[in-house]
């Protein structure tokens, strides 16, 4: 299990980034993280990973206070991040450097595969498209199995189509060890679509501000009334969490109006 | 070039076609670029047989041409070569060594970044051949003074190079490596190194560019031997083809020695995501 016990986090430069948070995730839980633009969500999945530690609290998984980055976590940051002198199915097996020689190709060639892209293993990052390019990171973040993969708005970068088409990906990857995954996104939908639960943040300092579950079965219809409603109720919850008024009544401008106004 | 290339390309279609058109552009492209020094030596040697110009200042093509053989059947010429290649060799391994190790240490650390860089960069601001004196009455006039002139005239591009190179490698690729928890060692092994190569390769090219200018300055100033040597002694005793023979050496050698640095650099550059500029 994944905790956050009132976890603070002050940069140098004095901007109070994040306020106490507290968290308990439970192992293959998915929770996304959202909220208005600068209120501490990537200072929260960096005190989480380890990247960049808290000033104050304590995340601790499995009872272990994480300080620094721990092999059983694994993050995903928006853009590949691909090491571009490395082939592909290099940069997927980068995280088991310590690993056989022949143990390291056997689980590279399975996660390339699965995330699609088996016939790109001999490839430069360069001649990846930016889907492709992200599943590599997925995959490279996968192949050391890691109880906690942390999400940083891993397909805000990809046009609607292929980050719906990611997403459905995700989850079906996420099927197979279920790992916990923490996800912080821009994306309403994005958000609703893969979480168990919705942690509205809101700023200066960071903290949570509302906690929405989405108890829907899988997989989601992003069509649906009860996706629709679900979605309203995150809305709500941001545009409270920014102290703007909700302006209509009426719930289908409030839902466009509220994304606008946030995006 | 690519005017050509996409009228090519256009025209055969089929893959077979344009590949033999890609090879048929690759065999010509240095050929046009030998064009306009063939059509001028080939206009001047015409010129100087018809007898409109005497050509005892400027000889023509064959009067080198011929020089070229005569030094080489005395020895004259791979003796003198030799004696510049390993001036030009040893400079440039004192200076890249030097450098290298500097220059490293000034990019990763900006504690020793404060430390030498301003030091460095007033040094810098010195030309170098304004040491020569100085090198002679401490080194003598032989090949230590050659041979630290040229390191300098190496040393400061490659320093500035690796450690611009360093200091600009993406940090963003820096946290990959720490997010997989790669040790200081795997670090400079897996990231840095990598990620700098590319300017390092560059700076020895510049470095190893000024070492050649760097050791015709050397030879100039005072050798017996070499083949800064043989254009002293051209002008000297009024023999321009032994002059022009000696710079065309020159360019032939500058030209290989980069030509081999960018071969040996070849097979570890070859992710580089830039446009081809041959
Ligand atoms: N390295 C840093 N040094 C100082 N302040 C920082 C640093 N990184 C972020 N901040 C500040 O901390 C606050 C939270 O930033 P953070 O990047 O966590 O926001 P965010 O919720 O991820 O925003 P976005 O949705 O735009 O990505 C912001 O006010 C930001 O200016
Ligand atoms: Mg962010």
């Amino acid at each position: 299990m994944l905790s956050l016990e009132r976890v603070s986090k002050i940069y140098p430069n004095g901007v109070h980034a994040l306020g106490g948070v507290s968290l308990e995730v439970e192992l293959g839980e998915i929770v996304a993280v959202i909220g208005g633009s600068g209120c501490g969500k990537s200072t929260l999945l960096r005190a989480i990973s380890g990247l960049d530690p808290a000033s104050e609290g304590a995340v601790v998984l499995d009872g272990e206070r994480i300080t620094a980055p721990h092999e059983k976590i694994g993050i995903i940051f928006q853009e590949p991040r691909l090491l571009p002198w490395l082939k592909v199915a290099d940069n997927v097996g980068f995280g088991l450097g310590d690993r056989p020689k022949p143990e390291r190709a056997q689980r590279v060639t399975a996660a390339l595969a699965r995330v699609g892209l088996a016939d790109k293993a001999a490839v430069w990052p360069r001649e990846l498209s930016g889907g492709q390019a992200q599943r590599v990171a997925i995959a490279r973040a996968l192949v050391p199995r890691p109880e906690v993969l942390l999400l940083d708005e891993p397909f805000s970068a990809l046009d609607a189509f292929t980050r719906s088409d990611l997403q459905d990906h995700l989850l079906d990857l996420w099927t197979d060890a279920k790992p916990t995954l923490v996800l912080v996104t821009h994306d309403v939908d994005e958000a609703i679509v893969l979480a168990d639960r919705v942690m509205v943040m809101c700023p200066r300092p960071g903290r949570i501000f509302d906690e929405i579950d989405v108890k829907l079965p899988r997989p989601r219809d992003r069509q649906s009334a009860a996706f629709d409603f679900v979605k309203r109720r995150v809305l709500v919850a941001l545009d409270r969490s920014l102290n703007r008024p909700a302006t209509t009544v009426d719930g289908e401008t409030k839902a466009t109006a509220g994304a606008a106004l946030w995006w | 070039m690519s005017v050509v290339g996409m009228t090519i390309v256009a025209d055969g279609s089929p893959t077979r076609e344009r590949s033999i058109g890609n090879r048929w552009l690759r065999l010509t492209r240095p050929v046009l670029g030998l064009l306009l020094p063939v059509l001028l030596a080939a206009a001047w040697e015409f010129i100087v047989r018809m007898g409109w110009a005497s050509g005892r200042l400027a000889p023509p093509p064959s009067v080198i041409f011929a020089e070229f053989v005569e030094l080489a059947r005395t020895g004259d010429l791979q003796s003198n070569t030799l004696v510049t290649l390993a001036r030009v060799a040893a400079g440039f391994a004192l200076g890249v060594t030097t450098a290298t190790i500097i220059g490293a240490a000034a990019g990763y650390s900006p504690m020793v970044r404060r430390l030498l860089d301003p030091s460095l960069q007033a040094l810098r601001a010195i030309p170098s051949i304004a040491w020569v004196p100085l090198f002679v009455l401490w080194l003598g006039i032989f090949e230590a003074s050659k041979v630290t002139l040229i390191a300098v005239g190496v040393f400061f591009p490659v320093y500035l190079g690796l450690m611009g190179a360093i200091q600009s490698v993406d940090r963003k690729l820096v946290e990959v490596g720490r997010a997989f928890r790669l040790s200081d060692v795997a670090m400079v092994w897996r990231i840095l190194l990598p990620a700098v190569l590319p300017a390092y390769v560059i700076s020895l090219r510049s470095g190893l560019g000024l070492g050649w200018m760097f050791v015709v300055a050397a030879e100039i100033m005072g050798a017996s031997q070499g083949l800064g040597y043989l254009l002293v002694d051209g002008q000297q005793l009024g023999k321009p083809a032994e002059i022009v023979a000696a710079i065309v050496a020159f360019a032939i050698l500058g030209k290989a020695t980069d030509w081999l640095i960018a071969l040996a650099a070849a097979p570890f550059l070859r992710w580089e995501d830039v446009v081809r500029q041959d």
